[in-house]
């Protein structure tokens, strides 16, 4: 799983049917210490996530596993919104 | 599966109801020769395992299935604590 700052949303009128009661966010992965690193990536959101947060997102077929994605054609959900991250060194 | 250290870990209150109560740890992989390689991420711990040991971990679907029935939704787990490893020089 990755960390990433939710930057936006994505509004799509025309989608997979399993898609049509899905939120969709716009993220930035980053490190532990917050700094951006790769693509912006569209993930499904099940936690009520909003912009500005740092979200914990699971990636490939493992999306299918977040609540309510049984079957639904996504390779990156929002599971969870980090409060803190701790990093030893 | 690859060898990793643990950096640190997740606070996370809000998430998938089947990550409640497993642990979230921050990884960076590293070489044979211990050096750090390629990005951080974050693993669910299936183990015990604790900032500073050196770990490895599976990535993908099957990083769920130590905590099977349930469907936890990651795609990288913790499944071994590393107690040394050598290298055929």
């Amino acid at each position: 799983m990755i960390l990433a700052k939710v930057v936006g949303t994505v509004v799509a009128t025309r989608k997979d049917e399993r898609l049509l009661s899905a939120k969709l966010l716009i993220s930035r992965p980053m490190d532990p210490s917050g700094k951006p690193e790769g693509t912006y990536l569209v993930a499904v959101d099940t936690v009520d996530a909003g912009v500005g947060e740092t979200v914990l997102i699971v990636s490939g077929s493992s999306a299918r596993m977040a609540s309510g994605m049984k079957d639904c054609p996504v390779d990156a959900a929002v599971v969870g919104i980090v409060d803190a991250v701790e990093v030893g060194d | 599966m690859q060898l990793a250290r643990v950096i640190g870990d997740l606070v996370v209150t809000r998430k998938d109801e089947n990550l409640t109560g497993i642990k979230l740890m921050v990884l960076q992989p590293i070489a044979a020769d211990g050096s750090d390689v390629g990005r951080t991420l974050v693993a669910v711990d299936a183990v015990g395992a604790g900032v500073g040991e050196t770990v490895f971990f599976v990535r993908g679907k099957e990083a769920s299935f130590p905590f099977y029935p349930t469907e936890v939704p990651t795609d990288a787990g913790i499944v071994g604590i590393v107690d040394h490893w050598d290298i055929e020089s």
